[in-house]
């Protein structure tokens, strides 16, 4: 079975690389871009039985850091 | 008087850190990050700078979960001495030994240069040989050193007396200026500044040396 972690900062934490990202965009005449944040997906491979509890404690322990970052996890 | 000096796969100040706790004279011995437990005695822990891990993840993120850590979690937790510079103090804020957290610099360069660094307390083991104010030229080398915490934390670090050392002009969007702090009971030390390339007359200058002195014959095993 498999998971998908999504960790991004959390509101209110600056995050210049996605206001790099913001500012390429403008320069490339996309000027419909209000606001961009980046974050990261990690994709898990798991063994049978793997519960999402088991993946929230990955997340907690160390796949986010959460106090800057947040996270959802999709079981599949 | 003994030092540890941490060392994972990637660190590069260890042995510069080392040699300023051997010239105020500390008895140095080098601990990899696969021990799980530090030599016996051990009056103060250095975690040094470096990109441990390869900052996988997070910079400080997999160093932090390492053998070694657990013992220097254990170590500070019975009140024992530690100092983390630069990535050393990321490790020391993913472990949660010191609060908040070190995100990307806000110009998203990596800087080396020195700074001009306030301290702010003279009241700890690390910064009782400067003076509350006295601006000391350290370098900084690092690109993920803007220092974050909730504004609750930042208010109880100002107000406990817990901010060590601020930037003189904020290089890389730190809160509060902030450039070093120490936990609670004021033994352990996280600062992004390299005390340690200031500690010898080749490195262009000393101000990091009366830190390395201060320790020496202050700290004591826990």
């Amino acid at each position: 079975m498999k998971a998908r972690v999504h960790v991004m900062l959390k509101n209110g934490v600056l995050d210049p690389q996605g206001e790099a990202v913001r500012h390429a965009l403008g320069a490339l005449g996309f000027d419909k871009v209000e606001g961009v944040r980046q974050g990261k997906v990690i994709d898990l491979d798991l063994s049978e039985g793997a519960t999402e509890a088991d993946v929230t404690a990955m997340c907690e322990k160390l796949l986010a850091n959460t106090v800057i970052e947040s996270y959802s996890i999709e079981m599949a | 008087m003994k030092a540890a000096v941490v060392v994972f796969p990637g660190s590069n100040c260890d042995r510069d850190l080392a040699v300023a706790f051997e010239q105020a004279g500390f008895d140095v011995s080098m601990v990899w990050h696969k021990d799980s437990a530090l030599p016996e005695g051990v009056d103060i822990v250095g975690v040094p700078g470096g990109f441990s891990y390869g900052d996988y993840l997070r910079c400080g993120a997999i160093a932090a979960q390492s053998p070694i850590c657990k013992a220097v979690i254990e170590h500070a937790d019975r009140g024992g001495y530690a100092i983390g510079v630069c990535n050393g103090f990321q490790i020391l804020t993913e472990t949660g030994v010191l609060p908040g957290a070190l995100l990307r610099n806000a110009g998203l360069k990596y800087i080396c240069r020195t700074v001009d660094l306030k301290v702010t307390t003279s009241d700890s083991v690390f910064t009782q040989g400067y003076n509350a104010g006295d601006v000391i030229g350290v370098p900084i080398a690092h690109h993920d050193g803007n220092y974050f915490a909730d504004a609750d934390t930042v208010k109880a670090l100002q107000d406990q007396d817990r901010v060590a050392f601020t930037y003189e002009d904020n290089p890389n969007g730190s809160m509060a200026d902030i450039a070093g702090i120490l936990s609670e009971n004021r033994r352990v030390l996280g600062m992004m500044p390299h005390p340690e390339r200031a500690a010898d007359e080749g490195h262009g200058g000393t101000d990091g040396t009366a830190m390395f002195r201060a320790l020496a014959g202050m700290v004591t095993a826990a």
